[in-house]
C-alpha cells in the first residue's frame, strides 16, 4: 500500500456519504494541508467519526438545537409569492433558528466537539458574520475562548455583525491580506491554527477546507435537509418537492438541504453568485486544503469573487458540489446583484420575510426561472438560509443610491 | 533508497561528508526591483541551495513578511512564466530550488511545470501545501522530469510517518522547526532539535532546519543537531526594508561564518 497513493485506497463513495479516509468526492475533495497541520486534521476526523457514532454526542446535540437553537425550524408555505410566480414555493426556515442562520447547526456541533477533544479556545472565519457570530455564541454557551477572523471590507459592510460577536465575549480581528474578504480570513484562520492547534479548535464554517471538514460540516447541516424532507412529505400528501433550491457560497446549507433529498427525485438547484460562480465560471484547482472548482486565472492565481452579499463572496466551493456538478446530480446557476437585490424586496412584501442576501439569491433564480425552466405548477422548495436584519443598512444604502 | 539520489542530494551529501553544514537561503521572486543582484550576493556569500519564491496569490504557510513579498512580486507583474525566464538568464550557479503552492503547479499541469522548471535549470521543488497523501502525482512528474521534490517533515509528524516522507523526499528533507507560518522568531523553537533528531534518525538524507530560524545564533544552534539550515524571512525582510543586495550578502556571510566554526 503506497502512503501516497490516496486515490486508490479512498472508498467508492455513494452520493452524500462518507468521502473515505482519504476525503474525496470523486475527483475533489481531500487533504491539501501543510504537513504541519496534517496530524490535527487526523486528530479532528477520528474525534468526529467517533462522536459522530456516538448516540450520546447526538442526543446531546439535538438536545441543544432543540432547547437553545429553535429546532426543528418550520416549512412555510408562500400563498401570495406562488400565485405570483405561478409555481408552489416551500421555504425551509433556517431564519427562524437562534443566531438567524443555519450557520448555528455547524457550530454548535463542532463546539460540542470542541469540547470533547479538549480544546479551550475556538476560532473562525466569516464573511457575513453569520458563521462569526455563531460561533461567538456557541463560544459563549460553553465558555470557549473566541477569536474571528474577518476581511476588513466585510468588517465594514458587515458592522451589525461585528458588534454582536463583541458584546458575545469574541475578539475579532480584521483581516488586511489579499482581497480582504471570506477567502483571506479563512487564510488567517489557517494560519492561526498551523500555530495553536495544540490547543485551538479551528470552527471552519462552510462545507469547504481539508478533509473532514466538507463530510462533517455536512453532516452537521444534513439536519436542514432531512427535516425537510418530512415537512415536506406531510404538506405535500407523501411526494417530495419538483425542485430543492438553496444558495451557494461555501455550500453548507445546500449541502445540508441536498443532503436530505439525493435519493429523492428532486432537482437539485445551487444558486451561487454571479461575481463567484466557481463551477461555472472556475476550474478545478486547489485552494484551502482542498480540490475543487475555483476561480482562478490561467497562472493559477486565486482571482477575487465580487458580490454584495458577503456571505457568498468566496472564489471556491466545496469539492462534494464539485462532485455533484460533475455527475450532474445537482446544476449550479448564478444570480446577479440586482435581480438579488429585486428578490430581497419580492420576498419582504408579498410574504412578510425579510431574507438575508445569500438566500435572496435562491429566491431570485427561482423568480427568475419560474415558468421557464421551472415549470408552472411546479413544486419549489427554497432554503431561507438566514434573515437579513443583518444587511437592511446596506440594501438601504444600495437601493437610496439607484 | 539513498543509492537513486539525484545530482542536489549528490551534491549537498559530497558537501556534508566534507564537513560542511549546509546552508539554504529562501527570496521571492520578483519581490524587489534589485532581487537578482540579491540572487547573485546570496550566491557569493557561500550559499549552498537558493530556494526561489514563486509568488502564489494565497499563501498560507507564510507569515506577514513572506506575503507581503509576494503581493508585490504579483503587483509586479511576476507570473511564474516571467518566474522561470528570469531564473534561467540568472547565471546561478548555486543549486536552485522552486518553492510554491500546490496550484501554481496544478494550473499548469504536473508534466509541463516539471519541465519548466528544469528548462529554467531548477532542480528542486518545494510545495508549501502538498501533503504526504496528495503527493503522488506530483513526486511522480517531478521524479520522471528530473526535479528533486523536497518534503517536509512537522513537530507534530509521527516517526513512522517521518521514515516514509524521508524516503519519499528528494534532494534533501526539510525538517520544520516550530510550529506556525513562516517568519522570524526571538529564539529557537525546542522542537527543531526534536524534529531534526525525528528526522536524522531515519534517514541519511541530507536535513536542513527552516521555519522560524532567523539570526547566525540560531543557525549555529540548528547546525549542531542537523546538516544544516533554511533562512527565509530574515532574508527577505532586509530586501523589503531597502537593505538591498549588499545588507542581503552581509547577512548571509554572518550566516554562513555562524555554521561555519
Ligand atoms: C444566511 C447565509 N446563507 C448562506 C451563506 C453562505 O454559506 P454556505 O454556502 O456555506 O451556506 C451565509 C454565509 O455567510 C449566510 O450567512
Amino acid at each position: 500500500m503506497s502512503p501516497a497513493g490516496s486515490e486508490g485506497n479512498a472508498a467508492p463513495m455513494a452520493m452524500t456519504g462518507y468521502p473515505g479516509p482519504a476525503g474525496r468526492f470523486g475527483e475533489f475533495g481531500g487533504r491539501f494541508a501543510p504537513e504541519s497541520l496534517v496530524a490535527a486534521c487526523v486528530e479532528l476526523e477520528h474525534a468526529f467519526a467517533e462522536a459522530w457514532a456516538d448516540e450520546g454526542f447526538h442526543a446531546e446535540l439535538s438536545s441543544i438545537l432543540r432547547t437553545y437553537g429553535g429546532r426543528p425550524t418550520p416549512v412555510t408555505e408562500c400563498a401570495r409569492l406562488s400565485r405570483q410566480l405561478g409555481v408552489r414555493i416551500l421555504l425551509k426556515r433556517e431564519d427562524l433558528a437562534h443566531t438567524g442562520s443555519h450557520k448555528l447547526n455547524n457550530v454548535i456541533g463542532q463546539a460540542l466537539l470542541a469540547r470533547r477533544m479538549g480544546k479551550t479556545r475556538l476560532i473562525a472565519e466569516t464573511g457575513a458574520g453569520q458563521h462569526g457570530v455563531a460561533t461567538a455564541t456557541a463560544a459563549a454557551l460553553f465558555g470557549q475562548d473566541c477569536q474571528v477572523y474577518m476581511g476588513e471590507i466585510d468588517i465594514h459592510r458587515q458592522e451589525l455583525n461585528v458588534f454582536r460577536m463583541q458584546l458575545l465575549g469574541a475578539e475579532v480581528t480584521a483581516v488586511k491580506s489579499g482581497s480582504r474578504t471570506l477567502k483571506d480570513a479563512v487564510n488567517d484562520a489557517l494560519r492561526d491554527w498551523v500555530a495553536t492547534c495544540d490547543t485551538t479548535y479551528y470552527c471552519l464554517g462552510s462545507v469547504m477546507g481539508p478533509h473532514p471538514y466538507p463530510w462533517m460540516v455536512r453532516e452537521l447541516q444534513s439536519v436542514i435537509g432531512n427535516e425537510a424532507r418530512e415537512q415536506c412529505r406531510e404538506l405535500l400528501g407523501g411526494t417530495d418537492p419538483d425542485f430543492v433550491v438553496a444558495c451557494v457560497g461555501g455550500g453548507s446549507n445546500s449541502a445540508g438541504t441536498f443532503a436530505g433529498f439525493v435519493s429523492t427525485g428532486a432537482k437539485l438547484v445551487g444558486v451561487e453568485a454571479a461575481g463567484g460562480a466557481a463551477i461555472t465560471r472556475g476550474i478545478p484547482g486547489v485552494l484551502h486544503g482542498m480540490k475543487s472548482y475555483i476561480l482562478q486565472d490561467d497562472d493559477g492565481q486565486i482571482l477575487e469573487a465580487e458580490s454584495i452579499s458577503a456571505g457568498l463572496d468566496y472564489p471556491g466551493i466545496g469539492p462534494e458540489h464539485s462532485y455533484l456538478a460533475s455527475i450532474g446530480r445537482a446544476v449550479y446557476e448564478t444570480a446577479g446583484d440586482e435581480d438579488v437585490l429585486e428578490a430581497f424586496k419580492l420576498l419582504s412584501r408579498t410574504e412578510g420575510i425579510i431574507p438575508a442576501l445569500e438566500p435572496a439569491h435562491a429566491v431570485a433564480w427561482v423568480a427568475r426561472e419560474a415558468g421557464r425552466s421551472i415549470p408552472e405548477g411546479a413544486t419549489v422548495l427554497i432554503t431561507m438560509s438566514g434573515r437579513g436584519d443583518k444587511d437592511v443598512a446596506q440594501v438601504q444604502e444600495l437601493l437610496r443610491g439607484q | 533508497m539513498g543509492s537513486d539520489a539525484g545530482p542536489l542530494e549528490e551534491a549537498l551529501r559530497t558537501k556534508r561528508a566534507a564537513g560542511r553544514k549546509l546552508l539554504a537561503c529562501y527570496l521571492v521572486a520578483g519581490m524587489s526591483p534589485d532581487w537578482l543582484e540579491a540572487l547573485a550576493a546570496i550566491e557569493a556569500e557561500g550559499a549552498d541551495v537558493i530556494e526561489v519564491g514563486i509568488p502564489f496569490s494565497d499563501p498560507l504557510l507564510d507569515g506577514p513578511v513572506i506575503q507581503e513579498a509576494g503581493k508585490r512580486a504579483l503587483l509586479a507583474g511576476f507570473t511564474p512564466g516571467r518566474v522561470l525566464a528570469d531564473v534561467g538568464q540568472s547565471g546561478c550557479t548555486v543549486p536552485l530550488v522552486a518553492m510554491t503552492y500546490y496550484n501554481i503547479l496544478l494550473r499548469a499541469g504536473l508534466e509541463r511545470m516539471a519541465g519548466r522548471l528544469v528548462e529554467a535549470g531548477i532542480r528542486g521543488s518545494i510545495v508549501a501545501d502538498l501533503s504526504l497523501e496528495e503527493s503522488g502525482p506530483w513526486c511522480e512528474e517531478a521524479e520522471a522530469g528530473g526535479i528533486e521534490n523536497i518534503m517536509l517533515v512537522a513537530p507534530p509528524t509521527s516517526v513512522e510517518r517521518a521514515a516514509t516522507i524521508a524516503s519519499m523526499s528528494r534532494g534533501f528533507v526539510y525538517c520544520v522547526a516550530t510550529m506556525g507560518v513562516t517568519g522570524e522568531r526571538v529564539s529557537l523553537a525546542s522542537s527543531a532539535a526534536e524534529v531534526a533528531r525525528k528526522v536524522t534518525d531515519v534517514t541519511d538524507k541530507p536535513a536542513l532546519v527552516g521555519i522560524g530560524v532567523s539570526t547566525p545564533a540560531q543557525a549555529s544552534e540548528v547546525c549542531s543537531v542537523a546538516d544544516g539550515v533554511v533562512v527565509g524571512s530574515a532574508i527577505v525582510r532586509r530586501l523589503l526594508d531597502g537593505e538591498g543586495p549588499g545588507g542581503v550578502g552581509r547577512f548571509v556571510a554572518a550566516l554562513r561564518s555562524a555554521i561555519d566554526v
